[in-house]
């Protein structure tokens, strides 16, 4: 190789744990610095949008975008990126599905601002104020950016090659992301760099495939620790989520919720969930037991899911 | 009238923006931290099922998810009206030491220290952690990689995971320690007691040692005279887990102490139309806007905040670098905001001696990691993250989904307080329209001091905060623009 290859990062709504995630490869990160320019990484380096519009198209060879898109800068910065870069990968859940800030599809700007800014028990605010876009001081005007109605993810933003969702992404996951792009080995645009199993592949729990007679919580079990959560009774995302953490919350007492996104031959993971619930429950009475559908099947995937979004009555 | 935008596009729970107003003698009018972004987690926590929440709002913020991880956890104890097994809280408490090195480590060495080890006037290039490694020495950079990940590990065993954790469950754990586990935490941790070590006696030598940078310190741009708020024992020492909240005013005095369920008889949130971030305040003393001083009801928390509600600390070597603090700085309380970094140096060491006083406990590998959940209500659940005090408050309906959600969070406590610092830092440093990179470096030391949530992690491979200030004049035309490395022309 006799140029360096040219990586971007960027984040949107987000929470900061994908670049944690980066991090946590600890020494690698210096061979991965030492084959790679970074030309743009808004939360470290000295490089602004004008310098990435500046940049002749196709210019990044690799762009991970993390978060879901809430802002219209958001959305402008997920064009503007695709257009620069070779490759776009959606880095991370809120990316890839919409992640748990898609749960905001629940509701709508205005309903948020009422919990937030009105109804919480500590704010005080008689004379009901709310953020503006644009709000005149004495000394001049300040502004802030407005936010959308409705989360949505990469995809339904711009065209996006690669997938590697997680929250946040597993690290074996991504090193083998960049070893692939080093290798010039990626896969088929599209593809999901993740494996092409689900959950319960990879899980050490036994399944006896018992019929589902009640729903039950976490809490309200004692966990044997061995056996599979279904065949406890207790909801877990499994079958319908995509491999590649090695099962890291079953392996610590805690059914799957979901994160990896929808496994393979899934489009709605949620639905998928709720079929598979219902081909092993003993009556239809008992899918009623599973309460909170919404952020139980869709805790991650709201967004990207064929629900989209509730439609919030005015 | 110009204006001075800092926007800086970093993370705190969403993005952070500084706008610096100058009067015509370029002299600084005012100075506002506007947080632009609002996720809006209050609103669809609402209808979750309440063993999620501590799940949930772990998203809040990757860079300290275990914090949010047990405040949920705990209010969901309060909520379900159960007690976890003293097992329980030891193993929560240990993973919470695990989570406290790992953000200590990350804000001394990747963000706020480079400021003191290369220096504040430093080319910024040098003024990040590579330069700290240059100055220290590889095999150092290597030892603080390792102790991050130290903590990382130690909250994956226990958590189950390094990054969003899942294992805290109304009324204790999901997974018991094995001795296998433990030993491998107790060699991290014994590791980490003289990683702190080292620690301290770097801050030592380079900031102590040098007058120029304890006057620094003690100047009048970085001190702000505000109240204080913290957790703390039974005994008034410093916790980051458990305990009463305790508030003292600009002379020191405690002014209150309360449980966690009394939180909306101290707190209250006010709401300005320029940011997303509401400003708290102490209730009694009300909204005075943004001054400082024993009329006004702010206060601020994080590690300065703790030491200085606190009446010392509960393990021997973090007592003495304590002690050893209040002497150096002139007594309680200490209202030097730079002093932030000293203190999270001495938190380093309590976590750290913590953290092995647990491991070592016979009772932390015991099975008895669960007690059985009450009737659904309503619960407070307070710890103290990195940053300062957090509180979940949850109100459960008779399913245990979550009718009510009410957070406040650490950083926003602070927010009234960084505003003020960064004016303060503002009007004292910039005079008569001059502007340049090493007085914006010192206006943003003002702000790093609190360790905001800034973009931790990535400071790591590159380490210098972007940093762009526009200077516009009255018509708003745009006159020069100053960024890293000098002015340039538009």
């Amino acid at each position: 190789m006799s140029e360096k290859l040219k990586f971007a990062f960027y984040w949107a709504a987000s929470c900061g744990g994908c670049e944690i995630a980066v991090l946590d490869i600890n020494e690698k990160i210096l061979d991965v610095v030492a084959k790679v320019d970074i030309v743009f990484w808004p939360v470290a380096m000295d490089f602004k949008y004008k310098d990435v519009e500046a940049m002749p198209d196709k210019y990044i060879d690799v762009c991970f975008f993390n978060g879901a898109i809430r802002t219209e800068e958001q959305e402008y910065m997920a064009k503007l990126l695709r257009q620069k870069a070779k490759y776009l990968v959606a880095f991370g859940s809120c990316a890839c599905d919409g992640g748990v800030v898609g749960l905001g599809n629940l509701w709508n700007r205005e309903t948020i601002f009422e919990r937030v800014y009105f109804e919480t028990p500590s704010t005080k605010n008689p004379e009901l104020v709310t953020p503006k876009t644009s709000f005149t001081i004495k000394e001049g005007k300040l502004e802030l950016p407005e936010f959308y109605d409705t989360v949505k993810t990469l995809a339904q933003t711009v065209d996006v090659d690669y997938f590697l969702s997680g929250c946040p992404p597993p690290v074996p996951l991504i090193l083998q992301a960049v070893e692939a792009i080093f290798e010039n080995k990626l896969p088929p645009k599209g593809s999901v760099l993740m494996p092409n199993k689900s959950i319960c592949d990879e899980c050490p729990r036994e399944k006896k495939d018992k019929k589902l007679t009640e729903i039950k919580r976490i809490y309200e079990i004692e966990d044997d620790e061995k056996t599979c959560f279904w065949d406890q009774g207790v909801v877990c995302m499994g079958p319908a989520t995509r491999a590649g953490c090695d099962a890291q919350c079953p392996n610590a007492n805690m059914p799957c919720t979901g994160c990896n996104g929808p496994g393979p031959r899934v489009t709605d993971q949620g639905a998928a969930i709720v079929s598979a619930l219902a081909s092993i429950a003993t009556d239809p009475t008992v899918i009623n037991q599973a309460v909170d559908p919404m952020g139980t099947f869709y805790k991650y995937s709201l967004a990207h899911s064929i629900l989209r979004r509730k439609v919030v009555k005015k | 009238m110009k204006e001075i935008v800092i926007n800086p596009a970093t993370r705190l729970e969403g993005h952070g923006k500084i706008t610096i107003l100058l009067n015509d003698e370029g002299n600084v009018e005012n100075a506002y931290l506007q947080i632009p972004e609002l996720r809006g987690f209050e609103r669809f926590c609402e209808g979750r099922r309440a063993e999620d929440l501590p799940i949930i709002t772990t998203r809040i913020c990757g860079v300290c998810p275990v914090a949010h991880h047990m405040a949920g956890a705990k209010a969901c104890d309060a909520a379900f009206n159960v007690e976890p097994t003293e097992t329980a809280k030891k193993l929560r408490e240990l993973e919470y030491c695990g989570y406290f090195i790992y953000d200590h480590i990350l804000h001394f060495y990747f963000l706020g220290g480079p400021d003191f080890v290369v220096g504040p006037d430093a080319p910024p290039a040098k003024r990040n952690v590579l330069g700290v490694i240059e100055k220290v020495g590889l095999e150092i950079g290597k030892e603080v990689i390792k102790h991050r990940a130290y903590g990382q590990r130690i909250t994956a065993i226990i958590g189950g995971r390094a990054t969003h954790p899942v294992t805290a469950l109304p009324g204790g754990m999901a997974k018991a320690l094995s001795e296998e586990e433990r030993q491998e935490i107790e060699k991290m941790v014994r590791s980490c007691v003289e990683f702190a070590k080292f620690s301290l006696k770097l801050f030592d030598d380079i900031v102590l040692k040098n007058m120029d940078y304890v006057n620094l310190i003690k100047s009048e741009p970085y001190t702000l005279r505000t109240y204080y708020m913290g957790t703390v024992d039974k005994t008034n020492k410093v916790n980051f887990y458990d305990g009463d909240v305790r508030v003292v005013d600009t002379q020191g005095n405690e002014f209150v102490k309360f449980a966690p369920s009394e939180y909306l008889d101290v707190i209250e949130e006010h709401v300005e139309p320029w940011t997303y971030v509401k400003l708290p305040y102490l209730k009694e003393l009300g909204w005075k806007g943004l001054v400082d001083g024993q009329e006004s009801g702010i206060y601020r928390v994080g590690p300065l905040g703790r030491l200085n509600v606190a009446d010392g600390m509960a393990t021997p070597l973090a007592q003495t670098e304590y002690e050893r603090m209040y002497k150096t700085l002139g007594g309680k309380p200490v209202h030097a905001t730079l002093a932030f970094h000293w203190a999270r140096l001495i938190e380093l060491m309590y976590a750290a001696e913590r953290a092995l006083e647990l491991v070592t406990d016979p009772g932390i590998t015991r099975k008895d990691i669960r007690n059985k959940p009450g009737k659904p209500g309503e619960g407070v659940g307070i710890v103290e993250a990195a940053r300062g005090t957090l509180i979940h408050h949850y109100i459960l309906d008779e399913k245990a989904l979550a009718k009510k959600v009410n957070l406040v969070v650490a950083t926003t406590h602070n927010a009234p307080g960084i505003c003020m610092s960064i004016r303060n830092a503002a009007k004292g440093l910039i005079h008569n329209g001059n502007v340049n990179d090493g007085l914006l470096n010192k206006v943003e030391m003002a702000f790093r001091a609190y360790d905001p949530c800034f973009a931790c992690a990535t400071h790591f491979a590159i380490g210098e905060m972007p940093l762009e200030v526009e200077i516009y004049n009255h018509e708003k035309r745009l006159l020069e623009k100053v960024r890293r490395g000098g002015i340039q022309d538009e």
